[in-house]
């Protein structure tokens, strides 16, 4: 087994001023190079989760070993060198230049009265060129497409260098091509070494990544298992109140999840 | 660590000649204004005096230029500068850690807190010393309730700031109307007035030297810090998962936009619009990276201020109040500006 990156053991959160506990007793593990899926009906906590994860958010109960440390224990800066954070959506605020958007990664590795060398800006510069965006360095990031804009925020992730990187359903904003463009990168990521957990609503996406995947059911708890184990008929059924079928495709070589009808 | 790409050197391609070029205009601009007004002095007879000055050589010009110059328009000058520089980043930095871009400096309660301190001086007739020092010590005490607020709610969020912002200027405003009720018609009332409007025609030398320098200090540490502005202007979750300090942070920033907005107005009394215009005017020339974005807003401001005040010198008989001038150009600049900007506004 390789090295163990997150150990969340028995976490539990509310949000103030709510009577329901979101996660009650939430666990999870990963290790190094894994993709973990996280999949769960609507409002089920399953971006609460990852936010606990990212250090966003406090659970009042349980404990996450990242590396091997407490959470709780590190700082904003430390937390961030180890895990990048891959919001489902980013809202625009200011005219930025592509480029300087995506430097703004490196903020982990930046002390509060530095900016970051001109070798980190040419690092970006690497990062964009390998993900074929070169072209658009330049650009606002104003005016370029809603799924360049999420491959921005994987390149920003990329720069930060984290061990683990924490997607907020990646495809939820974008089109179909888009959608299966990201996973793949996804996937890519993780065979060079990141450890991956992403949420998503598509159980398709997840038997498409395979390795591990974990449900957050609506009363706070989590199944977390081989992702051929968890992503069974019965369970899928269950989880989303319908008729689910998972079939192996030959002329795919894959197994797919499908509905039978509406 | 040199590097031929076009992206390199950490500023921005288009801030790295935008800034020279303000500064050279800027420069033009003060030498300018030192020469011009009722009283002529001659551009090279001005630079005698002033190199003159710091060389201590001796006095080999004329007396009156000198005491014109000296006493009277290198200080308003100065003033125009500092002020235009400090309320144009100060509404640089708001507009940043607010993610923002309709955000005054003001709009924690400095100026209103100023209004307040002020307006208690003039009505307990203290001299206008006592004027400065109360208007300064009332905008910081009103942004510290301001930041009090979202602590005794319990909800650290940038949102929860602008409402107690808007609550303590509420607030602010109401003291300032039962102040000017009972203040004397003939005299007070008009000092407060006027006092509101802004002027740099009473600043003096002592003034200026006074919040000379905590605002090159309050500037340097925004300055410094300008990057992660851009980092702050993420919003507080990606801010935070990039490692920041959001609260730390942000607290540092108002703490020395306060500083400045409460040094600039408490030598010159309120002026309106500087600090939301001038950044938009900043953003369009050298881009949205606060890293070229402060210096180049404060070199807008000043030249701005500047170019303001010599007109209301110049303009008629008597001194026009300088936020009589700032409103009536801002305003349509601004709505310009944002025609300008529709597509980050939408």
């Amino acid at each position: 087994m390789s090295e163990i990156i997150y150990e969340v053991e028995n976490i539990s959160f509310r949000y103030p001023g709510y009577e329901r506990d979101v996660l009650n007793g939430a666990s999870i593990s990963l290790h190094k190079g894994e993709i973990l899926c996280i999949l769960g009906p609507n409002g089920a906590g399953k971006t609460t989760l990852l936010s606990c994860m990212a250090g966003l958010l406090k659970p009042f109960a349980g404990t996450i070993r990242l590396c091997g440390r407490d959470l709780t224990g590190m700082s904003e800066k430390e937390t961030a060198r180890l895990v990048g954070f891959v919001p489902q959506m980013h809202v625009p605020s200011f005219d930025y230049r592509v480029i300087d958007f995506v430097l703004m990664g490196r903020a982990p590795h930046t002390g509060l009265f530095s900016r970051p060398t001109a070798a980190e800006e040419q690092q970006c510069m690497e990062v964009l060129e390998n993900m074929g965006l070169a072209h658009i360095a330049e650009k606002s990031y104003l005016d370029i497409s809603g799924g360049e804009r999420q491959q921005l925020l994987i390149a920003r992730a990329i720069i930060q260098s984290p061990e683990a990187i924490l997607f907020d359903e990646p495809t939820a904003h974008l089109d179909y091509g888009n959608q299966h463009r990201t996973l793949s990168r996804i996937k890519q990521m993780a065979s060079e070494g990141y450890s991956v957990v992403i949420t998503t609503h598509n159980p398709d996406h997840a038997l498409l990544l395979g390795d591990q995947a974990a449900i957050v059911s609506e009363d706070g708890t989590v199944t977390q298992g081989a992702t051929s184990d968890i992503l069974t008929e019965e369970i899928l059924s269950e989880v989303y109140g319908m008729d689910i079928r998972i079939r192996y495709i030959e002329e795919l070589g894959r197994t797919a999840c499908l509905v039978p009808g509406l | 660590m040199q590097s031929t790409h076009l992206s390199s050197g950490g500023n921005g391609h288009k801030g790295r000649l935008v800034i020279p070029a303000l500064f050279v205009v800027l420069l033009a601009l003060i030498l300018a204004c030192l020469c011009i007004g009722k009283y002529q002095i001659s551009p090279g007879e001005c630079l005698k005096i002033l190199a003159g000055k710091l060389t201590g050589a001796q006095p080999k010009w004329d007396g009156m230029d000198e005491n014109m110059l000296m006493g009277v328009r290198l200080p308003r000058v100065m003033a125009s500068v500092i002020v235009g520089a400090a309320l144009a980043l100060s509404g640089a930095v708001y507009q940043g850690i607010f993610k923002n871009p309709l955000v005054s400096p003001d709009f924690l309660g400095v100026s209103g807190g100023a209004c307040v301190g002020a307006a208690i001086a003039i009505l307990l007739s203290f001299s206008s010393v006592m004027v400065q020092i109360t208007a300064f010590a009332g905008g910081l005490a009103a942004v510290a309730v301001t930041m009090l607020i979202p602590k005794l709610l319990r909800s650290e969020s940038g949102i929860m700031l602008v409402l107690a912002g808007i609550i303590v200027g509420g607030a602010m405003s109401s003291i300032l109307g039962f102040i000017k009720y009972i203040a004397d018609p003939e005299t007070q009332l008009a000092a407060i007035t006027y006092w509101q409007l802004g002027s740099f025609a009473y600043v003096d030398n002592k003034s200026v030297l006074s919040i000379l320098p905590l605002s090159i200090a309050a500037a340097a540490v925004l300055i410094g810090m300008s990057w992660w502005i851009n980092i702050l202007s993420l919003g507080d979750q990606e801010a935070k998962s990039l490692g920041a300090r959001v609260d730390l942070l942000r607290s540092v920033c108002i703490i020395c936009s306060t500083l400045l907005t409460a040094g600039a107005v408490c030598i010159s009394g309120t002026i309106g619009w500087v600090g939301l215009v001038i950044p938009h005017f900043g953003r369009m020339l050298a881009g949205s990276d606060n890293r070229t974005l402060l210096p180049a807003s404060m070199i807008i401001g000043s030249i701005f201020m500047l170019f303001v005040d010599t007109l209301t010198r110049m303009a008629g008989p008597a001194e026009m109040p300088v936020s009589i001038l700032t409103g009536l150009i801002g305003a349509p600049f601004f709505a310009w500006l944002l025609y300008r900007q529709r597509r980050i506004l939408n």
